[in-house]
């Protein structure tokens, strides 16, 4: 009875819950943003800015919030997660209030029929992804129940991602719904169903997707009949980029599916063939979507093409708004990112980062990123069961490569691709979403971390003691 | 499932890996590429993010600064009288840059100067705005009224100096434009911009015509040519006779150099040949010292050589390797003899200063916001093309042009006047109308506290009219007369 056997790569038995760890670091997720909205104010104003204390108080509150549900719901969890989003949140807003009060973007926003700010309607939606978050973790007391809504997901998934192309396409893409007045973009709900859908399939086509192949060249080829998913989705992710002209979602949901399959079945050439598909698949779109060629032309020289195309001109500002900033930035407040007047607080924020913070603040920003998503792979790791692996993995998995798209894209990595920068920026779907995906990974991550019950005393053990001589 | 599972961690890592070596390449490596990209609109925004510093003129300011309703720029340049002034102070425009003073001493008027570092730092401090320091000139309000009004709506240009130091007193262009109209960055400033390129005002107003412009510079060169052929020892004394036939056949050729209206130039002193302006006489002068000669003379004066003051002045031109009858034609300043404005008044400046040439210049000191004085001119010799004992004889018979010859229009009562007329031909076989041209200098107490260039090219006027001591002279006088008064 002394021997017990750990099983997990995090966390002994008894391990410590860590939930004051992770108070402590929410103080710190709270006070942070609320010393970036002073700064804010006093940079544009020379003055502590009127809605200062409402502000704290308000990201306390939902941190506080958050903090309780998950010290009562998942006591177990990862103390990580919570903090580095409500960080990352509250920078968002900052971030976005700051652009607010830029004249240029209010001059603009008028001459498109009235300015509105957009920090007091993302505050709203940072409560409701709280909300989320915490109806998650109160509702989903087990992750392993999402198994059984394995078909139900693949539906609603396929649902989501077809529904933009009944809609007028927005600035170009196909990616909102306009349903009673509400825009939502389903695709950053969809990558949360998805990966459920694929978990569970996987899980059980697994053994078959791994050993049921022909060795062909050094590569194991899969056989035809367990080809069919892959296609199927490469399919989708081509059909997205053309009739949705969204190089991201299909990217992102392509990436997620190579990423779930080869952790599924350990076969590196699935992710060969997924790396070549997606290039076959993106070069075929390229070359007769104009809205790609744009966007390809743009990011190999946008200064080639900066007054004459829109696509140029952004990834252009983007890029000197990148190099303003310098090593130290210019300042919260004092750099000249909302020159880039489109979406300067959706699509482009993280050029207000790179601007504002600067060359550190951004890295920073980037490795808070990193956190999140180290966290959800050594969830992944720690996880007992197949599916709360894959579950977790594919939420992280494709968390990372949302990241890399989006700051790829504005950094001019890559082509540039629309989709936001998970929690700071401005967008309702994108924060409820993420707050939804955070909520899973800390109910997995509950449940790998929560020690393992100690075993029943067996009735027999009297008996089957070792009688020494 | 942990194997891949690690690979996985391991190609996300790989992610943010490239995101962060992109970003230290982009915010590193390639700021200053990006900051310096013709696209980034960045450096106007700070340019004009605060009030810019002013150009100052007898201690008052010639411009302003206007707070816009403007999202991108906060204040655009304002200018007091601003045609008149715009030869001295150029442009500064939200869209279309700058131009002269205001385009060299950008780092002081925006306040961005590393001289201005303290003041900026202790403005960081004590909470103040950032202010621009100030660009003092030394001009002379009064003469340059008189050079503006005195040109009015004819095309020409006035270059005036203090020859005793080499202070640029006046520099007027007309027709000029106000600067003002194209500060900011509505429609109506690129309207009122595009107005005013060559394209669709062939007058081309923004020409500079004292500093960048060109002209034959007509018998007002025969003064250069007497300085040359006094230092070179072909004339001794300005009263004797010299040895001028009439007509005088222009040496390699058949073709006699002809005189106005047939004036008596046969063997006449050089006192004489310049009073009535012979042409015969000092096209033979010319020969007579030699191309060499008359082209190192003209070199010393600053001919053939930009001047700096330190606004760029167009290099005015005496040609080199010449044969006898072009020497004879560049002497009276036909053939391919070029002067602007300033040179011509460096010149009438050097005879003034008794041979010796101040360098000119403008600019007279740089302040900071708070006026102390940041960098402040010397008053510097440029060269001694004439020994003080020829300077002083070409005064005394220049004096006699004025006194009566063709200039008396520039005479002053009370003060000695010293100056030569011009009337330069132009265009084929002298088609168009000639340039009329004026330069002299004036005398109070034994020095000279002005010289001044003026040229008119108003191919409007009747023909009859323009000369040089009908147009220009007057001109000359009134901003002569302004600065004397001020004395």
């Amino acid at each position: 009875m002394s021997v017990v056997t750990n099983t997990t790569t995090i966390g002994a038995i008894e391990a410590p819950s860590r939930r004051n760890t992770e108070l402590a670091l929410l103080a710190f997720a709270v006070i942070i943003p609320v010393f970036a909205y002073l700064n804010v104010g006093l940079a544009l104003d020379g003055k502590v800015p009127a809605g200062m204390a409402g502000y704290g108080l308000g990201l306390a509150l939902l941190a506080g919030v958050a903090h309780l549900v998950v010290r009562k719901f998942a006591p177990y969890s990862d103390p990580l997660l919570l903090p580095l989003a409500t960080l990352l949140n509250g920078l968002g807003l900052v971030l976005i209030w700051r652009l607010d009060q830029s004249p240029r973007l209010i001059e603009r926003g008028k001459a498109f029929g009235g300015f509105q700010p957009d920090a007091p309607k993302q505050l709203m939606y940072s409560a409701l992804g709280i909300a989320l978050f915490a109806a998650v973790l109160v509702l989903l007391k087990d992750h392993r129940i999402l198994q059984r809504y394995t078909y139900i997901s693949m539906a609603v998934g396929l649902v989501l991602l077809i529904l933009p192309m009944f809609f007028s396409p927005v600035n170009g893409a196909r990616i909102w719904i306009n349903i009673a007045g509400f825009t939502i973009q389903p695709g950053e709900f969809a990558k949360i169903v998805i990966a459920v859908f694929f978990s569970g399939y996987l899980m059980v086509k697994r053994d078959a997707l791994a050993l049921a192949s022909r060795r062909f060249m050094g590569l194991y080829l899969p056989r035809g009949r367990d080809l069919g998913p892959i296609l199927a989705i490469w399919g989708l992710s081509i059909l997205i980029l053309v009739f949705e002209t969204d190089l991201g979602t299909s990217l992102l949901f392509f990436g997620l599916f190579v990423v779930m399959l080869y952790v599924a079945t350990e076969r590196t050439s699935w992710i060969v063939f997924g790396l070549l598909m997606s290039v076959g698949g993106a070069v075929g779109v390229a070359t007769f979507e104009p809205h790609v060629q744009a966007r390809v032309t743009a990011w190999l020289d946008p200064f080639s093409c900066y007054e004459t195309s829109d696509a140029c001109n952004q990834i252009g500002q983007a890029l000197m708004s990148f190099g303003s900033g310098g090593t130290l930035g210019t300042g919260l407040g004092q750099g000249n990112s909302d020159l880039i007047t489109y979406a300067a607080n959706a699509d482009f924020i993280l050029t207000t980062v790179g601007e504002e913070f600067g060359l550190a603040g951004t890295m920073a920003f980037l490795m808070l990123y990193a956190l999140i998503v180290e966290r959800g792979v050594r969830t992944a790791l720690a996880a007992r069961d197949p599916f709360g692996k894959l579950l977790a993995i594919g939420l992280s998995g494709a968390f990372a490569i949302q990241v890399f798209v989006v700051a790829g894209g504005v950094m001019g990595l890559i082509p540039l691709t629309g989709m936001t920068m998970p929690f700071v920026a401005y967008g309702g779907s994108s924060v409820l979403a993420n707050w939804a995906l955070i909520g899973i990974l800390i109910r997995i991550s509950d449940t790998a971390r929560r020690p393992a019950p100690a075993p029943a005393p067996s009735p027999d053990a009297e008996m089957t003691q070792v009688v020494r001589p | 499932m942990n194997k891949p599972l690690r690979r996985i961690a391991i190609f996300c890592g790989l992610l943010i890996l490239a995101l962060l070596v992109r970003v230290n390449w982009l915010q590193y490596v390639k700021a200053d590429e990006l900051n310096a990209s013709e696209y980034n609109k960045r450096v106007d925004i700070e340019r004009y993010k605060s009030e810019r510093g002013n150009i100052i003129v007898d201690g008052k300011p010639i411009t302003g600064s206007a707070k816009t309703d403007d999202t991108l720029f906060t204040y655009k340049r304002t200018y007091t009288n601003g045609p008149m002034w715009a030869p001295v102070t150029g442009y500064a425009s939200q869209v279309f840059g700058a131009s002269q003073i205001e385009n060299l001493e950008d780092g002081v008027l925006t306040g961005n100067d590393d001289r201005l570092f303290f003041d900026r730092t202790l403005g960081m401090f004590t909470g103040e705005e950032k202010k621009g320091g100030n660009v003092v000139t030394t001009l002379n309000g009064a003469a340059q009224k008189a050079a503006f009004e005195g040109l009015g709506d004819k095309k020409g240009a006035v270059a005036a100096i203090d020859p005793q130091t080499g202070k640029i007193l006046a520099l007027a262009s007309t027709p000029s434009y106000d600067p003002s109209t194209f500060a900011g960055r509505k429609n109506a400033d690129s309207k009122a911009y595009n107005a005013l390129q060559p394209k669709s005002d062939p007058d081309n107003p923004m020409l500079n015509r004292a500093l960048r412009e060109t002209y034959p510079p007509g018998s007002t060169f025969k003064v250069l040519t007497a300085a040359a052929g006094l230092e070179h020892g072909v004339i001794k004394d300005v009263d004797a006779k010299t040895d001028s036939p009439l007509p005088w056949i222009m040496p390699g050729t058949t073709t006699p150099l002809p005189n106005e209206n047939n004036i008596p130039c046969k063997d006449v002193s050089l006192r004489e040949a310049l009073r009535m302006s012979c042409n015969s006489v000092f096209g033979k002068l010319g020969t007579d010292v030699g191309a060499d000669k008359m082209l190192e003379t003209a070199k010393k004066f600053g001919f053939n050589e930009e001047q700096f003051i330190p606004v760029r002045a167009n290099a005015s031109f005496f040609p080199e390797d010449i044969n006898a009858s072009q020497t004879a034609l560049s002497s009276i300043g036909q053939f391919d003899t070029r002067a602007t404005p300033l040179q011509m008044a460096m010149l009438a400046a050097a005879v003034a200063n008794d041979g010796k040439l101040m360098k000119p210049y403008m600019i007279d000191r740089l302040e900071t916001p708070g006026v102390d004085v940041l960098e402040k001119t010397e008053p510097e010799e440029q060269s001694r093309p004439l020994s003080q004992e020829h300077a002083q004889m070409l005064q005394s018979i220049m004096e006699t042009v004025v006194e009566k010859g063709t200039g008396t229009n520039a005479k002053i009562p009370g003060v000695t006047v010293g100056g030569k007329t011009g009337t330069a031909q132009h265009g084929e076989n002298n088609s168009k109308n000639p340039y009329a041209w004026f330069i002299s200098y004036a005398k109070v107490n034994g020095g000279s506290p002005v010289a001044v260039a003026v040229v008119v090219e108003d191919s409007g006027a009747n023909r009859d009219d323009i000369s040089g001591g009908g147009l220009a002279a007057p001109i000359a006088k009134s901003v002569m007369q302004a600065v004397v008064d001020k004395k």
